[in-house]
This record gives C-alpha cells, structure tokens and sequence, in this order.
C-alpha cells in the first residue's frame, strides 16, 4: 500500500475541504456514539467485562510463546496446518504458496485488516490470482481502488450516490435502465453478483478475531454471512491472523466477545460468530478440504516487554476512531496507511517508523475518549505520547515545533516568569474570547484554529484560581 | 525459520518468566477454564426460554413455539404465509425426524448440503442463548453448514430444554460430547438473520446469508 502518513498535514487539509466526505463522517459521529451508549448502559456487567476482557489479554501476552505453540498443536491435530510469517512479505509469500497448489485462479476474501496489513491483493492480483472482496464495504471500495477508511466500516467515506456510479461503471452485464434508486437494490445487486463468485472460488481467505488455544479454533466475527460462505464453499480456506489474536479458552472468548460487538457496532451480538476447528471431517457434506493458518508477527513481538505492550490487546473494535474528535474531521484516509484513529496514531509509527508514521500521535487533542470507551483499556494517549517522546528525542519534530517546545521548556524551569507570562496569556486569551468563551483567532497559530475553536480560559491561571480556591500560598508543585 | 525466530524473540522479550513457568500458566487456565463475569439472566426456565424469545426478535428474528411432532406442520404454515413453495432442504439430523417423514402434501423434503439452488433450509440447534436470542449450530451430515448460508430463509429449531442462559455453557456441553480440546469442524453463532449497514449505515436485511430467520422453539 502506498503510504502517505508522512503528508499528513497536507492529508488532513484536503479531508477538511472535501465536502463529500465531511457529509459522510457526520454518519460516525451520530451513529456509533450513541448505539455504543445505549448497548453499554443496557449490560450493568459491561464494566467489570471491560477488566476481565484486559485482564485476559494481559495474561496471554505474559504466556504468549505458550499459548501460541498449545494453539498450534491443537490445529494440527484437528487436521490444519499453521504457518508462520516474521514479515509481511512472509505472509504474502507462504499465502501465494497455497494459492498456487490448490491451482487457485480466483480467491475469495472475507474482511481482514491484516490482509490490509500485508498488502495481500495487491500482490495476489501481480501474481495472476484474482483476489475478490465479500464484505459489502470491502467489495465497494475494492472497486472504487481505495483502501478501507475505518476498521469496521471500511467504506463510511462513500455514499449511494457513489456506489450507485461505480456498479454502473462496474457490472455491465446488467441492463443499464435497472432499479438502482434503493439502498436494498444495490445491496440485492451486489449480493447477486457475489453469489456466483463464491460458488466458483477455489480459495477462501478470512481474517480471525479469536484464536482459540484450547482447541484450535479460529473464530470470524460478522453480520452479512460472507465469511461464512468464503470459508465454507472452496475447496481450501486461509485464515490470515497476528499473534496477539490468541485467547486460552472459549469462556475467554465469550467474555471479550461480550464487549466487542457493544464497542464495535453497539449490537449486543453480532450475528455471525462462526468457530472453526480444522478441514472437513469424514462424513461432512460441506466444508472445505484444507485448513490453513497463517500466523503473522510483523513487529509485534517487538512491542512485547515496553511500554506499547497495551497495545497488544487491541481486539480492533474500532470504538475509539469512533469517539475521537480527529478521527471525525478528517477521516480514516487522512491517516496514510492501514490504521486510522487512535489505534492506528499507536500502531502505525511501529509498523511504518516513527519517521514516516510520527504525525500520527501529533494529531490528537488529548481529550481521553478514545480510553474512555476502549473495551480493553489500552491507554491510547499515554501511548501516543510515548511515540511523542522518542519522536522528540530522535529529532523528528519539525523545527518550528522544536524551538516552541524549548522556549516553552526554558519558561517552564523558571516558576516566577512561567506565572507572570501564563498570566499575561490567559488575561489576554480571556479579552479575544469575548462573550462565547471561544476564539477562532490564536497569535502566531492561525493554522490551529482554521478549523477548530480554542476554548478561552476563564481569564486567570489555574495555579492563581488554586491559590483562591484553597487559601493563600497553597502548595501546588 | 520463521517459527523460531518468533518464537525466540518472544521469550526474550517475556524476560520475567522462564519458558517452564509460562507453559505451565497456559496449561493450567486451560485446565480451569475460569468462567469469567455473567450477566444476570432469568432463573427459571420459563422465563429464560421468554427472554430468549424476546431478543431473538429484537435481533429481527420471528418465532413461533409448538410441540416437537408440529414441526412439520409450523413450517409449512411459515412458508405459507410468506407465498414461498413449501420446499424445503435440511440434513438427517433425527430430531427432525417428524419432518423428514411428513407428507409431501404438506411439505417436500430434500436432504443434504446446498447447492445454493434452494429457498428454505431447516437446521436443528443444539442449544439457544437466552442472553441475546443466539442459536448455537453444529456442522455435519445432521445439519450441513451451507443450508445456515446459502438458502434465502432459514428456518431454525430448537428444544425448549436446550435453551441456556450465557454462551459459557455451550462449550462445557461440547466438552462433554466430543472430548476436551475437541470440537465440531464449524459451530455457528447465529443471532438474527444476515444483514449489512455498508451503505451509508443504512441497516439492511438480507446481505449474503438469509434475508428471514424464523426460529421453531419445541416443546418436549
Ligand atoms: S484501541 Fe481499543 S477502542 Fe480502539 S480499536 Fe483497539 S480495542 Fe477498540
């Protein structure tokens, strides 16, 4: 996949001047915000789940190598293979392998960000495999040849009108004068047309959300059924998953699957779980022949043992891209790679470097939502903040940024000037905030405030306001 | 090779615990298999079995409850009431036996996986969750995975007594049955029929599976 995280300045300015898409967040910012409220407020357990769904993943993180070889084991003797794959392209290879023994010309894909990850169609299409998307927002923006905007929703940047123009430019087989006017008539459209392509599939690709060490199991978590019918119809079935997808039980799996679809979609199920455990057995009328797990690193076990180990029990909800003030006003693509939102902020520098990836964790208020609703916890700013560090301490951050930072440093370590110049700053900010408390106008920041509000303070200084509040000479350092 | 260099970067970075120690972490939460926080469900079996019923339909799910040899009979006045062709495919599964020797006045029965030719499968559940109205499917000749998939309406039955509060007491059950660390090659968790809200988040019915679920609760 291209990468364009190291523009994502000029990323961001063209998301906030792209009519079209500012019309397509305001879909994220209603929707998902309150169906996560709702589902949450309905299950009084969801907060004492949300600890135990950490807790889970902390332990499996400490056991990992355990777990991951008692996980594969177990795929073995249900009759599966697993694969292992350090890179990316290590992955890519050892699935193009597999593809081409089972002679394979047209592959099947149930939705995966991993697959995002490895940049697996790409490749498979340079290969002479013809990789086709199943997942509804996959399948639209696979022929749009975008990547997907959001985790869950990978095609929230598009609307009707759109996909209505691309199955016209797409299937024209069919009569051009068809009822397209319905979101149902497109869906019926689409369903048609994926129909025959998984009957005629000879491979099945899916992601997992689960692994299931206990028994081997890798679990797809869905509500259209495409994943079901990728890995159920051809004759060899894939699953693509990373090592922190491993759960040790299937009463592990349930607890974090409680808090998975609340977080994701706000269902409180959602409608596909689907469990498999190896490939056909004898006296099975369906299924497939073979099973295949490819077991990918790339990186993460460079996070195991530091301070972005939290990360690892991301279960890719997509709760906090939903909740983040960012994420809704420039989008998933803005982000310049796979990850958007807080967890890509997280994730992407690892993956990328933190030279090409370091602007991410820049963009981002500090606003505490994205940890607010994380099912499992992960303490997103604090971890963005990390990546701030080092990018700090590598001399990545922009000059200008650089020389603030030290004035604002030099300030800092002299409390008696710090006061006077903080107060001298807030009384001024108080004067430009008039009567709304908000300003669109920051000296020497108009870049800031273009498409944001600065909040004005009240007028004096915290540490001033904490002297008034608790007596004179209160001890506030 | 790939698995051991992941394998040994691993227990590097997991410098706090020998490899001994983590094993033996892993095997015994296995072993134990710790059942976790439950939400509270209804106590009486009368109760859950109408709080399943309950969420099964908010999840768009109908339901219809009647006794074990009406089976035949509730289904054909579904497909009835729906102008569908009172065919339907199902597997040998035999509790469906009342089905499989219904009259072709009432009903025609094939047997066997789909080939995506048919409107109507019938499964047979082993289990519902009251928790959120969820089926819980096992694959094999008794119920072939594609018919959950494939058919346009998918009719599910299941017994009244199977009818649970969480998902944690499916996989005891499944334990008991096929062994410890064993399990069917599929097991389906089905909650409502298939839908997809891709489209401008408008929540549609029907994306690739079954545009109807109807559930058969059976007293027995
Ligand atoms: S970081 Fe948390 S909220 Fe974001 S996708 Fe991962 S689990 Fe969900």
């Amino acid at each position: 996949m291209h990468i364009t995280s190291p523009q994502f300045k000029q990323n961001a300015k063209a998301a906030l001047a792209d009519e079209q898409l500012q019309r397509s967040l305001t879909h994220v910012r209603k929707n998902f915000i309150d169906k996560r409220a709702k589902a949450a407020a309905a299950l009084p357990e969801f907060e004492a789940l949300r600890d135990n769904a950490a807790a889970i993943k902390n332990h499996v993180l400490e056991n990992l190598d355990a777990y991951l070889e008692i996980f594969e084991s177990n795929v073995i003797s249900n009759g599966g293979k697993v694969h292992w794959a350090a890179t990316a392209g290590d992955a890519r290879g050892l699935i193009l392998d597999i593809c081409r023994k089972a002679g394979a010309r047209t592959v099947t894909k149930g939705k995966s960000m991993i697959s995002e990850e490895i940049g697996l169609n790409e490749f498979l299409e340079n290969a002479g495999i013809e990789p086709v998307e199943t997942d509804l927002g996959e399948y639209i923006i696979q022929l749009r040849g975008e990547s997907p905007s959001h985790i869950i929703a990978p095609a929230v940047h598009v609307n009707m009108d759109q996909v209505r123009d691309d199955f016209r430019r797409v299937h024209t087989h069919l009569p051009p004068d068809r009822e397209m006017s319905e979101p149902e008539s497109l869906l019926k459209e689409a369903r048609g047309i994926l129909r025959d392509r998984f009957i005629k599939a000879d491979v099945g690709i899916t992601g997992a959300n689960f692994l299931v060490a206990e028994t081997g199991t890798t679990i797809i978590v869905t509500n259209e059924g495409n994943g079901d019918l990728t890995q159920t119809l051809p004759r060899v079935h894939v699953v693509i998953a990373s090592i922190e997808k491993i759960v040790p039980t299937l009463e592990d799996m349930s607890q974090i699957m409680r808090v998975l679809a609340r977080s994701a979609t706000g269902q409180e199920m959602s409608v596909y779980t689907t469990l498999s455990s190896g490939p056909r057995r004898k006296g099975d009328p369906d299924g497939p022949d073979e099973f295949h797990v490819v077991l990918l690193d790339n990186g993460r076990s460079d996070m195991l043992g530091t301070e972005f180990q939290d990360m690892l029990r991301c279960i890719r909800c997509g709760a906090c891209m939903n909740h983040c003030p960012v994420y809704h006003a420039i989008g998933g693509h803005a982000y310049g790679w796979v990850y958007p939102g807080p967890m890509g902020s997280v994730l992407t520098p690892q993956f990328i470097g933190v030279e090409k990836g370091g602007q991410l964790p820049n963009a981002s208020t500090f606003c505490g939502r994205c940890e607010e609703v994380c099912p499992m916890r992960i303490p997103l700013p604090k971890l963005m903040r990390h990546w701030r560090e080092q990018e700090f301490s590598g001399h990545l951050t922009p000059p200008a940024q650089r020389r603030n930072l030290k004035a604002w440093a030099w300030l800092a370590k002299r409390p008696k000037l710090y006061h006077v110049a903080t107060r001298l700053a807030a009384r001024g900010l108080w004067l430009l905030g008039g009567r709304n408390r908000r300003t669109g106008f920051l000296p020497f920041a108009g870049a800031w405030t273009r498409h944001r509000d600065m909040p004005t303070p009240e007028g004096s200084t915290f540490l001033a306001q904490w002297r008034k509040h608790t007596g004179a000479g209160g001890n506030a350092s | 090779m790939n698995r051991e260099f992941i394998l040994e970067k691993l227990g590097r970075n997991l410098k706090n615990s020998t490899p001994g120690k983590r094993e033996s972490n892993a095997l015994e939460r296995i072993r134990n298999a710790p059942g976790g926080i439950l939400p509270v469900q209804p106590r009486t079996a009368t109760a859950r079995v109408a709080h399943f019923i309950e969420k099964a339909k908010e999840a768009q799910a109908t339901v219809a409850v009647c006794a074990s040899s009406g089976v035949a009979n509730a289904i054909a006045e579904w497909l009835r009431s729906h102008n569908l062709p009172k065919e339907v495919r199902t597997g040998q599964d035999n509790r469906l036996s009342a089905l499989h020797k219904a009259k072709d006045s009432i009903l025609t029965v094939k047997q066997g996986p789909s080939d995506g030719s048919d409107l109507t499968g019938v499964s047979h559940a082993e289990c519902g969750i009251s928790e959120t109205g969820t089926l819980a499917l096992l694959s094999g000749a008794d119920n072939p995975t594609s018919l959950n998939f494939l058919p346009e309406n998918h009719i599910v039955v299941v017994r009244r007594s199977d009818i649970l509060a969480h998902y944690e007491e499916i996989w005891p059950r499944l334990r008991k049955r096929f062994g410890k660390g064993k399990m069917p090659r599929t097991v389906n968790l089905i909650t409502g029929p298939s839908r997809s809200a891709d489209i401008e988040q408008t929540l549609l019915l029907g994306a690739h599976g079954p545009v109807r679920l109807h559930i058969i609760v059976t007293e027995d």
